[in-house]
């Protein structure tokens, strides 16, 4: 096999396989148990401050 | 006075460089880049020079931050005032070539014929506007959100000004016909050697700065500026792989061929569009909308969803440039499919940024500020409709080549970028110079409307036209013979271009109602105006009922 057959076979197989796993995983992180607190503070931390600008 | 005598040196050594780069040119447009440099070099040697004043060295031309205890906004600032004088720039440029599609007679040869003045507007608009935005508004965000001042302040200054320069290198190699022809992409070899130089120090400037934040978690803004800076490095890197043909001459020669070489330059294309035009703007939607509706974002997981979903989808899109041509079927329907699949995370993002306004909809009518960044998701969701529309290969057979892609691309980038970006100037202007609000909250009310109906103007006309001229292409008789020259379908598409041309003076008048706005606001001046909305109280009638008197 010539390697761009071999590098081919590997993305069409364990490259989309490995890449569909990991980013499934990443857009669940968020929903894991405990994390809608952090979720919460994340999205607040920005307004906490009131100093802006100077 | 060591330091002094040291950038001094720098300076001077930089003007004999370019001074013999000069001598030794190859060609005339690489002989016109040494003498911008080397004038910026002489310029600077006598700045260094000049203001040399051993008891307040601080007051340096690069005003060095004041310490760790305040933001370091001056970068932030010239980025600011960079961001208006470019978008001016720019829009004017894209005035003048729509005129030039109605007056063929202003077509000036050599320099300011079409050729030469359209990559100069579309790189004005989307590097110079758009990039100085970016550059600003992530300075920003970085230290608010980490709670901490830049890292590498010198750096950083070197960022802002390398980056002008490369905007001076491109736009005037344009006009002196030094290009390498890629969309995008058009500074040559040793101007693109030198925004790699220019980046990376961006790179470790935002890096930096998020490494020794305060704030334990990163807010998402700063993921989707990481992002931005990362792709477009590596974008621009593998995108200008080139051979000079000497090395003190401007031309040279792509490292890839044919069809591979189409496809690179859509790679890079189509993720221009998606990581700097897209992913860095939304890190500004992402933080200014929030700060602007003083309500946190809607949901803060679908923005990661939308973050991992724009990262891994939109790098595949690209071959939906190339429908129907030699690049293989399989990675034309590869580039259509995911251009399809970017739907939803496109929507995700715009539903997300609109629903942080959630229980605050009345802002719209009061705030002018969030009625801009209200329009400009609406055109984010409408040119992400758009886009993956024309990516189906039917309608793409249709539409590919014509207008309507031009109408796309503005209803974009006027709509989304633009208005996302004169909200964020509205924002920080007032903010970064400690001034109680922008000289006029009516002119920015004029500026949305005169700006909203120029493009309304602009799609509105770019729509018809590239449908008459796709239609008018593809038209056959009952001998099999095209129907339609070319030249025929340019006349009827003449009252079109005019329309487009008075949608671009709309919105580059909305522009000078922005930095006249802006001047005055810098300058310290408040108008006299009355208020956007008033409390509506009659005092006279404000009274309970009296009990009629006993008889």
């Amino acid at each position: 096999m010539t390697d761009y057959e071999t590098l081919r076979q590997f993305a069409d197989s364990f490259g989309l396989l490995v890449m569909a796993i990991i980013f499934l995983a990443l857009c669940a992180w968020p929903f894991r148990p405990g994390a809608n607190e952090r979720n919460r503070h994340a999205a607040n931390s920005i307004l906490e401050d009131h100093e802006d600008g100077e | 006075m060591e330091a002094v005598l040291g950038r001094a040196g720098l300076w001077f050594v930089i003007m004999f460089l370019a001074l013999a780069a000069y001598v030794g040119a190859q060609d005339a447009g690489f002989a016109a880049h040494a003498v911008v440099v080397g004038v910026i070099a002489f310029a600077f040697l006598c700045v260094t020079v000049m203001r040399y004043d051993p008891l307040a060295r601080a007051q340096s031309m690069f005003r060095m931050p004041p310490g760790p205890s305040r933001y370091d906004d001056d970068v932030v600032r010239w980025g600011v005032i960079a961001t208006v004088f470019w978008g001016m720039a720019g829009f004017l440029a894209g005035v003048a070539i729509a005129l030039q599609m109605v007056f063929p007679a202003l077509n000036i040869e050599p320099w300011l014929n079409f050729g030469r003045l359209r990559p100069l507007h579309t790189s004005a608009v989307i590097f110079a506007f758009g990039g100085n935005a970016l550059l600003a508004t992530s300075f920003y965000v970085v230290q608010r959100t980490c709670r901490t001042t830049l890292a590498f302040p010198s750096l950083a200054r070197f960022v802002f000004w390398g980056y002008q320069l490369f905007i001076v290198l491109a736009a005037s190699g344009y006009l002196l016909g030094v290009t390498q022809s890629k969309e995008y992409a058009e500074p040559e070899w040793y101007v693109d050697i030198w925004l790699t130089i220019v980046w990376v120090a961006y790179f470790i400037v935002f890096v930096g700065t998020i490494v020794r934040r305060h704030e334990p978690h990163i807010y998402v803004a700063n993921w989707f500026y990481l992002a931005f800076i990362i792709t477009i490095a590596m974008l621009h890197i593998v995108n200008n792989l080139a051979i000079p043909v000497s090395f003190l001459g401007s031309r040279s020669y792509s490292a890839f061929g044919g069809v591979q070489d189409a496809l690179t330059q859509w790679w890079y294309g189509h993720n221009a569009v998606g990581f700097f035009l897209t992913a860095g703007f939304l890190a500004m939607m992402y933080y200014f909308v929030p700060k602007q509706a003083e309500r946190p974002v809607y949901s803060y997981r679908l923005s990661i969803i939308h973050f991992w979903s724009l990262i891994f989808l939109y790098i595949w899109a690209g071959p939906h440039h190339l429908h129907y041509t030699a690049l293989p079927d399989w990675a034309q329907t590869l580039g259509m499919v995911f251009s399809i699949i970017l739907w939803m995370p496109s929507w995700g993002g715009m539903i997300n940024g609109l629903m942080t306004l959630n229980g605050a909809w009345d802002k719209v009518r009061t705030d002018p500020i969030i009625r801009m960044m209200v329009m400009s998701l609406a055109f984010y969701g409408m040119s992400t409709f758009e886009g993956p529309v024309m990516s189906i290969k039917a309608v793409n057979s249709l539409s590919h080549y014509t207008d309507w892609t031009i109408g796309h691309v503005h209803s974009g980038a006027l709509g989304w970028n633009g208005m996302i970006t004169f909200a964020c100037v509205y924002f920080l202007v007032p903010r970064l110079w400690g001034r109680e609000r922008m000289y006029s909250m009516r002119m920015i009310n004029w500026h949305f409307w005169l700006a909203t109906l120029g493009i309304v103007f602009y799609a509105a006309s770019m729509w018809v036209a590239g449908l008459t001229q796709g239609l008018m292409w593809r038209e056959y008789d009952a001998n099999g013979y095209l129907v339609n020259s070319f030249v025929d379908t340019v006349a009827a598409l003449k009252p079109m271009f005019a329309a487009r041309a008075f949608g671009g003076i709309l919105y580059l008048a909305g522009g000078v109602l922005l930095t006249y706005n802006v001047w005055m606001t810098i300058a310290g001046h408040l108008r006299d105006e009355a208020p956007m909305t008033d409390a509506k109280h009659n005092r006279a009638a404000d009274r309970p009922i009296t009990a009629a008197p006993a008889e």
